[in-house]
């Protein structure tokens, strides 16, 4: 008695719906990418070389500040005195929150020393003075 | 004489669909430029917290509205901070640092001071209220 093989499968694998799945990848790519969410000032970030990584994006609240004063959270012009109240707000909501400071370079540290109290007040004290590699 | 009609059978060729996504898919993740902050983390200390610092381990870095520095009474430039501070940080490592400014001072010139303390290796950095 002679035996046959009963499956007739075949040795390919199907790519009918390989573009499917890559359209997928596509969208889901295109979904988690978080682009710029904030538009902030414009502002010349300072210079230097020993710079790091914020190590998460998430947890992060930009503060702009211009070299005449203006100070920017989250795409609102804000008085200083306001800042406390607004970052008080957002440190409940997140407690691992790090303050990143995109201050122009030819601001004086009046501005900065300003912020530094109102940022003490609200107990966020994570900063991170955002700059530029030095060349 | 009459032509005769070919009929062209309609369907679109999907062999190359799934490169046509692949380009597609590539072209995305290469254009995406993935902005990270970038900057000097510092933690302030917190409010009205007041410590009693022995005089030994604590060093004060004085900044001038013109950009000058005075490191522990003496004046140094800007680049020979790291130097200093390392071979401080070497005597003793439990070493404070408290960077003071003047109000009219720059923001660069706090931003390369605070850049030098951390090429140090510095980590106990103290931010002084100004006018006490």
């Amino acid at each position: 008695m002679k035996f046959q093989a009963k499956t007739k499968a075949s040795d390919k694998i199907p790519t009918a719906s390989m573009p499917d799945i890559i359209f997928m990848l596509l969208i889901f790519f295109m979904v988690t990418t978080v682009l710029r969410t904030y538009e902030g000032l414009n502002v010349l970030l300072p210079q230097a070389r020993k710079i790091e990584r914020l190590e998460t994006k998430r947890h992060v609240a930009h503060i702009f500040l211009t070299k005449d004063g203006l100070i920017s959270i989250d795409d609102k012009i804000v008085p200083t005195d306001n800042v406390k109240h607004i970052m008080y707000e957002k440190r409940v909501a997140d407690p691992q929150l790090i303050v990143s400071l995109k201050a122009d370079r030819n601001s004086v540290m009046e501005l900065i020393n300003e912020l530094h109290s109102e940022l003490r007040e609200a107990d966020a004290l994570k900063v991170n003075y955002s700059a530029k590699t030095a060349p | 004489m009459k032509a005769k009609r070919r009929i062209r059978p309609g369907d679109i060729p999907t062999a190359s669909m799934a490169d046509i996504a692949f380009l597609l898919l590539i072209f995305f993740l290469v254009t995406t430029t993935i902005d990270m902050d970038k900057g000097l983390a510092l933690v302030l200390p917190p409010m009205g917290e007041q410590k009693e610092v022995p005089k030994k381990n604590l060093s004060t870095i004085l900044i001038s509205d013109r950009g000058k520095i005075l490191l522990d009474k003496e004046p140094v430039e800007i680049k020979d901070i790291k130097r200093i501070v390392k071979e401080k940080l070497a005597n003793n490592d439990k070493l404070i640092i408290s960077v003071k400014t003047h109000k009219r001072a720059k923001y660069q010139t706090y931003v390369d001071v605070l850049d030098q303390l951390k090429q140090a290796n510095a980590t106990r950095i103290s931010i002084a209220e100004p006018g006490i």
